[in-house]
């Protein structure tokens, strides 16, 4: 168990590729591990050992006509939807749902899915620690008294852990990359358009794309070539052709150029430890032959007041679809509209509230001007930004997050300093460009991640860049706790 | 002083349509869009609003949309995007309709409206796509809503392709509007964009009513829905000017409010105004890319769209020699019209228009049936109108004669033959002719000499022996020849 546990998902499977370990072998240990660990950590809402045994099976059977990452055993975030497993998205109003359909890119991973179980997360994707969550808070494998980050904090902890080699998360303003910071993995979040929505209980339409949380940068290049492509059914899906984003990998970051985003680096609350690290992977970058200056997002600083207008806007259409009426929690009341008020009232968390009052003043009738469409337009600010920033370099590099991984319950009462989590990692949401969060060494003994940043659809570009990080730094995955 | 009031009262009417377009599917989604079918047996995460489902655009829709478009004269958009109505209802899954809103599909059209021998120009505002709601059935005995004991959802109608077509207050009376609402139709049905049958559904009026103030500024305008057959179009926005009138003429003020036509006691009621105090939060539908409608491929849509009833009523009036108001009546009815043409390449055209737009048209109005529905084909006609030519028959008999025909779908000279209806021809009719000459010296004498005035009498005494079974003309034609005249 403990040999197969030390592998990264790609080195495992390459193994059930070539016979040595079976999948049935590599759920076996998944599933032992999560025995053994999950009453800790707390990553999943549901664990599903027999699905993963029964799909092992079947990938076994079909040796010779599967893909090469088929045989490694995958945790889903409990957003996707999974066909006859039930997805809550971490919310009370959908405790006994079961969708009738698996999305779109979990199809693509492959038809015999080895799933360990549905990811913990904050209700409806919301939040930054997994403290959100109708099913209990998910503890940071690294320190069990820490928060994992999120909203994606179960898959997160799920892969520092070692419940499953990889994961799924999505990331909405950071919801992939935060966590992964914080637990010390990968977390890729790709270009808007390049994994399907299909399937993805929306949080904000324009933002959520679909991630993989993995131990390096490898196993994200494996994940993201197993869910990436064009889906006929989520029009906002990119028809472009999926490149083979393992091929340059090693190819090195000679002659790269390298832009340090001024703001993000020395903006407020960035925590000392974290600007360090940051700092010590530019000069690592550099020492590897690339090329590294100062990159400037001028508006980066509206980046969070425009995210927590357009977000909340599209979730308080989005979540008006759990209403009690086809499925989902109903709370019995006098007539319709009593109904619709408590179920609702009963279902939803005090954040998924906050968020949908938000919304829903910001699309009022009076205020649309003043709020929706002027974040409409900071958001158009700042992918010029980026079109501009992208003139002179190839990537953008930063802190992901502005801490390492702080104590359960430290900003539950403090909404903005929990929505400043995300301070870093929403501009790449606005702009839909693809973004990595690797870790870059640790702030005493926590681990801290930088992101890079690159212009749509360059994502073996960025991965590259990523991987010249992961042997720069300072910093080797270990099984925790 | 109030008849001189009431005289200067003038009704501005604008109308709402909207119309079921006529495509297989749905219009986000790939469930068939049916009707009476069982409950909710057409449907699918899309339509059913499941969490994560994202909807696609039904390609064939904005195809219909933009024909429907060019059709009433608007300009096609280039650049056109799908918004959120935010709302809840049960009939209503997703909590949002996904409809459009600043940005439709077309803009700015107008329609010529016949209305006796006159045409009405009305302006089109815009038109848009959405998707219809599923149906809300209230179980009661009401049937609606308010006192029933519970609710069901059929979603089989929820996401059924749904265009709105939006007219400028142009239209000065219920009349006129009634025939807005029906040439909306008969464009609909032309090409081919909707079935547009108000029974089924498949297309709906709302009205906004007001009365023009003295100083020619707009009144407050009330909004009236429910009004769900052409009779009722004209009858419900009747009774709400009345209704307005009634307020005007007694010092009060209209209040603006949604109104609710009932048939069974013709009047308008107040709908609760709460109920549809909606602040609906439009914004772009963030899962759908805006449409970019190139102008290639709406020139290729243009040149595809077949013949509108303004066209073919001039081209009747052109080709066939039509009056305009014939040409109005046959063109009004695409299926009556294409029966027509038939009818018309066979026999003379205007003796053809006569016959379908007068008799056969108040038999169909009389059995309340549509000309494909009833058992005269084109082929009846043709002979019927033939018999009468060469004369077999009379006028008046073929008029029997259409009757049979019109109730038991049997060929007209089978029905001439059964029931003897064929005109009185050669020697009898003949002897009945100069029996009637010998019978009536004077009078014969008195056409001799050149007055012809009193051969009408004569034809009379010739018809009355033959029992109807003559035909006028040809008695006329007999007597001059024996007269010498």
């Amino acid at each position: 168990m403990a040999e197969l546990l030390a592998l990264t998902a790609h080195e495992l499977a390459v193994k059930v590729e070539s016979g040595e370990v079976s999948a049935r072998e590599a759920a076996e240990v998944a599933n032992a591990r999560v025995e053994e660990v999950e009453e800790d950590v707390n990553a999943f809402v549901t664990v599903t050992p027999e699905i993963a045994l029964e799909r092992a099976s079947k990938v076994d059977a079909r040796d010779g006509d599967r893909k090469l990452w088929e045989g490694v055993p995958l945790v889903v975030k409990d957003v996707l939807s999974t066909r006859g497993v039930r997805t809550t998205c971490g919310s009370k109003m959908l405790e006994d749902f079961v969708p009738l359909y698996d999305a779109s890119a979990l199809r693509n991973f492959g038809e015999d899915l080895i799933m360990v179980g549905k990811a913990n997360m904050d209700e409806f994707a919301m939040g930054s620690s997994t403290e959100n969550s109708a099913y209990g808070v998910t503890r940071n494998p690294w320190d069990l008294a820490r928060v994992p980050g999120g909203s994606s904090g179960g898959s997160a902890a799920a892969v520092a852990a070692g419940e499953g080699w990889w994961a799924l998360g999505t990331d909405t303003g950071g919801s992939v990359r935060q966590p992964a910071a914080l637990c010390g993995i990968v977390g890729l979040k790709p270009t808007y358009g390049r994994v399907s929505r299909y399937g993805l209980i929306a949080f904000a339409s324009s933002l959520d794309q679909v991630g993989p949380m993995t131990r390096d940068v490898r196993d994200s290049a494996l994940l993201l070539q197993a869910i990436a492509g064009h889906d006929p059914r989520d029009s906002t899906s990119a028809n472009v052709q999926v490149p083979d984003y393992l091929s340059e990998l090693e190819d090195g970051v000679s002659g790269l150029r390298v832009g340090v985003v001024t703001e993000l680096v020395n903006g407020e609350g960035i925590e000392p430890g974290v600007r360090e690290v940051t700092e010590r992977i530019a000069q690592g970058l550099e020492d590897a032959g690339a090329e590294v200056g100062e990159a400037s997002l001028p508006h980066s600083e509206y980046a969070l007041p425009a995210y927590y207008i357009i977000a909340p806007a599209e979730v308080s259409s989005n979540l008006a679809r759990f209403d009690g009426v086809r499925y989902g929690l109903r709370v019995p009341a006098g007539g319709v509209h009593e109904m619709y008020r408590e179920t609702r009232e009963a279902g939803f968390g005090d954040e998924a509230k906050r968020r949908i009052m938000l919304g829903t003043y910001a699309l009022s009738s009076g205020y649309y001007d003043a709020y929706y469409a002027q974040a409409q337009k900071v958001r158009t600010r700042i992918i010029e930004d980026f079109r501009s920033a992208f003139s002179r370099y190839d990537v953008l590099l930063s802190p992901t997050s502005p801490t390492v991984a702080f104590g359960i319950g430290a900003k539950v009462d403090d909404p903005l300093a929990m929505y400043y989590q995300d301070v870093c990692s929403i501009p790449a949401n606005l702009a839909g460009i693809p973004a990595i969060s690797v870790p870059g060494g640790l702030s005493e003994v926590l681990p801290v991640g930088v992101q890079l940043m690159s212009d749509h659809f360059t994502e073996p570009m960025l991965l590259r860049a990523a991987r010249a990080i992961e042997q720069a730094a300072d910093f080797r995955f270990a099984l925790k706790p | 002083m109030q008849a001189q009031a009431r005289e200067t009262y003038q009704a501005v009417i604008g109308l709402e349509f909207h119309v079921h377009l006529a495509t297989t599917t749905k219009m986000f989604c790939g469930c068939r869009v049916t009707y009476g079918e069982e409950p909710n047996t057409h449907t699918c995460p899309v339509c059913l609003g499941h969490p994560g489902a994202l909807p696609v655009i039904n390609e064939k829709a904005i195809e219909l949309g933009v024909m429907a478009g060019l059709a009433l004269n608007c300009n096609v958009a280039e650049r056109a995007e799908f918004a959120r109505k935010n709302y809840f209802y049960p009939d209503l899954p997703k909590g949002y309709q996904i409809s459009q809103f600043d940005l439709p599909i077309c803009i700015g059209g107008h329609l010529d409206v016949p209305l006796g021998d006159e045409t009405i120009r009305v302006g089109i505002t815009r038109l848009h796509l959405e998707e219809d709601a599923a149906k809300n059935v209230h179980v009661g005995e009401s049937g609606r809503m308010h006192g029933s004991v519970g609710s069901m959802v059929d979603y089989n109608r929820g996401g059924t392709p749904l265009m709105e077509i939006v007219t400028e207050p142009d239209i000065p009376s219920p009349e006129a509007a009634r025939a807005t609402a029906n040439h909306i139709k008969e464009i609909m049905r032309a090409i081919g964009v909707s079935e547009a049958d108000m029974e089924k559904g498949q297309l709906r009026c709302d009205a906004n009513v007001s009365i023009r103030n003295p100083d020619g500024s707009f009144g407050t305008k009330t909004e009236l829905k429910n009004m769900n057959s052409f009779r009722f179009v004209e009858r419900g926005i009747a009774a709400e000017l009345a209704r307005q009138r009634e307020i005007l003429e007694s010092g009060g003020r209209v209040e603006q409010t949604t109104l609710h036509y009932d048939p069974n006691d013709d009047e308008v009621h107040e709908l609760r105004s709460k109920e549809f105090a909606h602040d609906y939060r439009y914004f772009p539908e963030p899962d759908l890319l805006p449409l970019e409608l190139s102008e290639a491929w709406v020139s290729e849509i243009k040149s595809r769209l077949p013949e509108l009833p303004d066209e073919m009523r001039a081209r009747f009036v052109e080709s066939y020699g039509l009056s305009a108001y014939d040409a109005g009546v046959l063109t009004a009815d695409r299926d009556l019209a294409v029966f027509y043409e038939k009818v018309a390449s066979e026999v003379d055209p205007k003796q053809a228009a006569n016959w379908i737009s007068g008799d056969l048209r108040a038999r169909l109005n009389e059995a309340g049936v549509g000309i494909s529905d009833s058992k005269v084909t084109p082929e009846h006609m043709i002979e019927l109108i033939g018999l009468v030519g060469s004369g077999n028959i009379s006028r008046s008999a073929a008029r029997d004669v259409l009757g049979t025909v019109f109730a038991s779908g049997d060929a007209p000279s089978a029905v001439v033959e059964r029931e003897g209806l064929a005109s009185m021809g050669g020697d009898a009719l003949s002897g009945i002719v100069d029996g009637v000459i010998a019978a009536n010296p004077d009078e014969a004498e008195r056409v001799r000499g050149g007055d012809k005035k009193v051969i009408g009498f004569l034809v009379g005494q010739v018809m009355k022996e033959a029992r109807g079974s003559a035909d006028g003309g040809r008695v006329r034609q007999l007597l001059l020849e024996k007269l010498g005249s």
